[in-house]
This record gives C-alpha cells, structure tokens and sequence, in this order.
C-alpha cells in the first residue's frame, strides 16, 4: 500500500493492512515531527510532494524491497501539509515470515526516501524557516 | 514547442508560482530548457544542487529530448520522511 495524503495517518490501520498469519514479524516505523533541529526549536513543519510521481517512485521502492528481500507486505504512508509538533509524517509498516527481512526492509525505505522520492520538507522556527537539504548544509544522501 | 515547467518547494517560493509555460525552439533537450531558465530567471536555481529533472514525472538526463506539451519538472534536493 503506498499512500500520499493531506489527512492524517493511522499508523494502527496501515500496519493491519500489512499483518498476516503467514508473518511471525511486524515493523512499523513512524516518523514524528521533532521539537527542535540543531538547537533551535521548531514551530511546525510542513511536508509537500510532487503529487503522481511521488506515489510512482514509492511503488518503485516496494518493488525493490520485493526484490532484495522477498517482502511483498509493505505499506508506505506519507503525510503532506502542515504538520504540529508529535504528528505522524511517516508510516512505515512491513511484515515478513522472520523479523531481520521485516527490520531490514523498513531500515531501507525510511532511508530511501532520502534519495529521489519527490517529498519536501519545510522546518518552520519561531524566528524563521527552512527547506530541510535545499538550505542546510546537511546532503540528503548522507542523512537517514 | 511549449513544455510546462513545474517547480517545488524552495524553487516554488522563489519563483511565486508552482508552474509556468516556457517556449522552447524545437529540438530542444532538457539541457537546453535548463539553459533557457536560467537566462530567464537567473537567480531561480542558485546553489540548488543536486537538482534532478522529470520529463512526464520520470527522472531523465540532460541530453533528453522534449516534445511539445511535455511537463518538466525542476526538483530540488528531496527531504521527505524523518531527519537523522
């Protein structure tokens, strides 16, 4: 399952979506909106994507974990928008027979969305903002 | 030719819109558009790297070939999911 939305996320739906008799392990990652960066403290953030090929490179990322790890149950959610501190940006869920497969494939998503999946992210601040790898010194490719 | 160029985030804000139509000579490639923004909005793109580029929401290289209609889309260094 592969979701692009402005509503809020239930993580509890999205990993049920996933669960079966067949897989003993169930990993679910959630992705909160943290209260501050480098020091500063963060007032709200806001997610923004390249709606369509977002949802098409996700696709991409699941067929890639069904290929390295023989995973097929893998749910990913993204939330868009502007978010307050605690929500949920990010559902991750996987399920597989044993626990490393479902480990490791949810480690891999979380970080390939680092890479060319078309979702951006703006820290808003109490005295400014920031577009999160286009104005920090931080590359994308070196953060997970 | 006339392609449609759409713009995200940082590149959204700096440009005060998300898309605009940009004339191109035919035979263009995704180079040449790149050239031709550049001249028309030279601050647009400034220390924005890496910059990837999608033809009909498919990441291509500079030497693609556009076509009439095509929708280019300028996309700055991606950050979705969680931080470190």
């Amino acid at each position: 399952m592969i979701l692009v939305t402005r509503d809020p996320l239930d993580p509890e739906a999205i990993t049920a979506e996933v669960r079966s008799e067949a897989c003993g392990g169930v990993v679910t990652f959630l992705g909160t909106t943290r209260n501050e960066t480098d020091g500063r403290r963060v007032v709200s953030l806001e997610y923004e994507a390249y709606e369509g090929m977002a949802e098409k490179i996700l696709e991409r990322v699941a067929q890639e974990v069904r290929e390295r790890w023989g995973v097929d149950r893998l749910a990913i959610a993204h939330r868009l928008g502007r978010l307050e501190l605690g929500e949920v940006s990010l559902v991750v869920a996987v399920a597989s027979p044993h626990r490393a497969e479902a480990f490791a494939a949810c480690q891999y998503v979380v970080g390939r969305l680092k890479q060319d999946v078309p979702i951006w992210k703006k820290e808003v601040f109490e005295d400014g903002e920031v577009w999160v790898g286009a104005e920090t010194s931080r590359h994308p490719s070196t953060v997970v | 030719m006339e392609v449609r160029l759409r713009v995200f985030a940082m590149l959204r804000e700096r440009l005060g819109a998300s898309n605009v139509s940009l004339a191109l000579p035919e035979g263009s490639t995704v180079s040449d558009l790149l050239k031709a923004v550049e001249r028309r909005y030279p601050r647009l793109l400034k220390g924005v790297s890496p910059l990837l580029i999608a033809v009909n929401a498919e990441y291509v290289e500079g030497s693609f070939p556009l076509s009439d209609r095509d929708e280019v889309a300028l996309v700055p260094p991606v950050s979705g999911g969680v931080g470190r």
